[in-house]
């Protein structure tokens, strides 16, 4: 397969309350090369440990079974230089930029440090490509901006640089982990336009973390769909929100309120969403699920593929069909 | 106009040098509900904490179940009477609860405070409370700190209600929740306007939420009312060049990232 990135199985146990908690429990995805691939799913669903687990940044204590591959590589077992490979092969922008930043450091250290003490590139030679890769992502006065402190710049401008710091290492693949949750709708249109122009022309594949259905099939060809630290769903992304294949999903499509119309009343599923360990057996989303029959709690349904994506729903087909 | 439940009027403030708010009006009737929508830094909570008094207008006039709210209280009576007239809640359902006290209890609290009902009937009320916004008697019993987001807000939506308010101002409070929690949020906002008579100001930056909840909308930008009018109007034909470009950013199915340059 020429899949740049692919997990199997991926379980994940974190110390919690002096116990060893499942927080991932046997997600499966692939990436290929150039792609973007959505990473949807409600609070404590599991998608930022998906994303750390690909960079090896999982809490201290972690327990981690499965297989993650990139570019052939088992990740797990990398170690030393090949391990700093992966991390400047594989960037990461998170949802909250200024906690991620220096605050009493200047923009330019920020951004030239990666280069100058790992790659042992020149300040000056680091500075000029920290300056060009601003310009890339629409930071058009670099050189003024290198000399500025984090606090005398936007969210929206210090998202930028975020952005502009993962790409410096020239990646392949970036996680990008809610990169926009914290801006305003119309700096949240600029950032996506920048992510979606170096998708194209760097041919970078990404995968992009969200809460927003909309916004992942904006720029992501496929999307995958996390409840309780499962894979419930992946799809293109543009059949989602109308043609989901499991409840979960059309759950999610359905309570969100419409910018075009005011329903008469939302749609809503009872309870809150679950992490992994507090799901029941079989079905994790059964005790929240309008379809639920028995056999949804004898057996755990595995991700399996139909209509052309994957879904773990044992009623998906007849599901699918009484929707039509 | 007259029959206003809450009047703004030409009202300004300046922090120093800088000017948060310029020349603001809005009036919203009783059981209405009137949405400020604006990017962050609009001056939108600047409006809000004027209202309820926690700032004091530069300039301008407040006047909510018809008296005048822009001077300070002149006696604790006056406070309490504000202060129920008016009630908000806040966009962070963790910091807004104390969180050594149960949410009966802190429903409990505002009844004493600003009703006559005796124990008996404030038992029962707190009851009520809690089945309009959907908590059950376990939940209303447990310590914040074992209580979902969603829950947290709405013993935050109880708890401003038990004073009866008039007006319950909502400062992004269904922003940080999850989609499907929210949900629930917002049909209980509906369910509570209908039975209950009270008025919403409802800041947002959401519009699709704004289209669900609300009646009227003001857009605010830098500080000022930049277009106003019935939300689906404003939503669906949007006049103002910033309305236009805060509609065009939304993502919604078949949404296209804007193209840069
Ligand atoms: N106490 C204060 N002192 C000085 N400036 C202030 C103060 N409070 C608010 N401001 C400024 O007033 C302006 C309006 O702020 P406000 O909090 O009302 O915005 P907002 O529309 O509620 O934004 P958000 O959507 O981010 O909540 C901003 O420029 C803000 O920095
Ligand atoms: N540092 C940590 N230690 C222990 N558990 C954690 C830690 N960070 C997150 N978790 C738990 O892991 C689960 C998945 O979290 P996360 O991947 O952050 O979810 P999401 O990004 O989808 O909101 C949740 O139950 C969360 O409480
Ligand atoms: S397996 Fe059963 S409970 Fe789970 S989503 Fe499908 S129908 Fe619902
Ligand atoms: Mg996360
Ligand atoms: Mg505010």
């Amino acid at each position: 397969m020429n899949d740049l990135l692919r997990i199997s199985g991926l379980t994940v146990r974190l110390p919690l309350d002096g116990e060893m908690r499942t927080v991932l429990s046997d997600v499966s995805l692939s990436i290929a090369a150039g792609e973007a691939v959505g990473l949807v799913g409600e609070s404590g669903s599991g998608k930022s440990m998906t994303a750390r687990s690909i960079v090896r940044l999982l809490p201290p204590g972690a327990l981690v079974e499965g297989t993650i591959r990139y570019r052939g590589n088992d990740v797990p077992s990398l170690r030393g230089q090949r391990l700093r490979d992966l991390r400047s092969s594989v960037s990461m922008v998170f949802q909250d930029p200024r906690a991620h930043i220096n605050p009493v450091r200047t923009v330019g250290d920020f951004l030239t440090e990666a280069l100058r003490v790992n790659q042992r590139v020149a300040r000056r030679e680091a500075e000029g490509r920290a300056v060009r890769v601003l310009d890339e992502v629409g930071v058009a006065d670099g050189p003024r901006r290198l000399r500025q402190y984090p606090h005398e710049l936007s969210g929206g401008l210090l998202q930028r640089v975020m952005i502009a710091a993962a790409l410096l290492t020239e990646p392949h693949l970036l996680l990008a982990d809610e990169p926009t949750t914290a801006l305003d709708v119309t700096t949240q249109a600029e950032v996506m336009a920048i992510l979606d122009e170096l998708r194209r022309e760097r041919g970078l594949a990404m995968l992009f973390i969200t809460h927003d259905l909309e916004l992942a099939a904006a720029v992501c060809d496929r999307t995958a769909v996390m409840y309780a630290g499962r894979v419930m769903e992946i799809r293109a992304s543009a059949l989602l929100h109308d043609h989901a294949l499991h409840p979960y999903t059309a759950a999610l499509a359905a309570a969100r309120p419409s910018l075009e119309r005011r329903a008469e009343r939302l749609v809503t599923t009872p309870g809150r969403p679950l992490s992994a360990f507090e799901a029941p057996d079989g079905c994790p989303f059964s005790t929240r699920c309008p379809h639920v029959r028995q056999r949804c709690h004898d057996e755990r349904p595995d991700l399996r593929p139909l209509d052309g994506g994957q879904v773990a729903c044992v009623r998906a087909e007849e599901l699918a069909v009484s929707h039509d | 106009m007259t029959d206003a439940i809450l009047e703004v009027e030409g009202l300004r403030k300046n922090f120093g040098e800088a000017t948060a708010v310029r020349d603001v009006s809005f009036s919203l009737p009783p059981a209405g509900a009137l949405a400020i929508v604006g990017e962050s830094g609009s001056g939108k909570t600047t409006v809000a904490r004027m209202i309820v008094g926690l700032e004091r207008p530069t300039a301008g006039r407040v006047t909510a179940c018809g008296r005048d709210r822009s001077q300070p209280a002149r006696s604790a009576r006056e406070r309490r009477d504000r202060g129920g007239q008016v009630q908000i809640v806040f966009q962070d359902p963790y910091s807004s609860l104390d969180p050594r006290q149960s949410p009966a209890a802190a429903v409990e609290e505002v009844l004493r405070l600003h009703t006559r009902l005796d124990r008996g009937r404030r038992r029962a009320r707190v009851a009520e409370l809690a089945d309009l916004v959907g908590l059950d008697e376990r939940q209303m019993a447990a310590l914040p700190s074992r209580l979902s987001g969603g829950q947290r807000q709405r013993v935050a939506i109880a708890r401003a209600l038990a004073a009866e308010p008039r007006i319950l101002i909502l400062d992004e409070s269904v922003a940080a929740l999850d989609v499907s929690i929210q949900a629930q949020v917002l049909n209980v906002l509906a369910d509570v306007r209908e039975r209950t008579g009270v008025a919403y100001l409802f800041i947002s930056h959401d519009l699709a939420v704004v289209r669900q909840v609300t009646d009227d909308v003001v857009v605010m930008r830098h500080g000022a009312i930049v277009e106003r009018g019935p939300t689906d109007r404003v939503l669906d034909a949007p006049e103002h060049p910033y309305t236009q470009l805060l509609r065009a950013s939304v993502p919604r199915p078949g949404w296209q990232v804007p193209k840069t340059r």
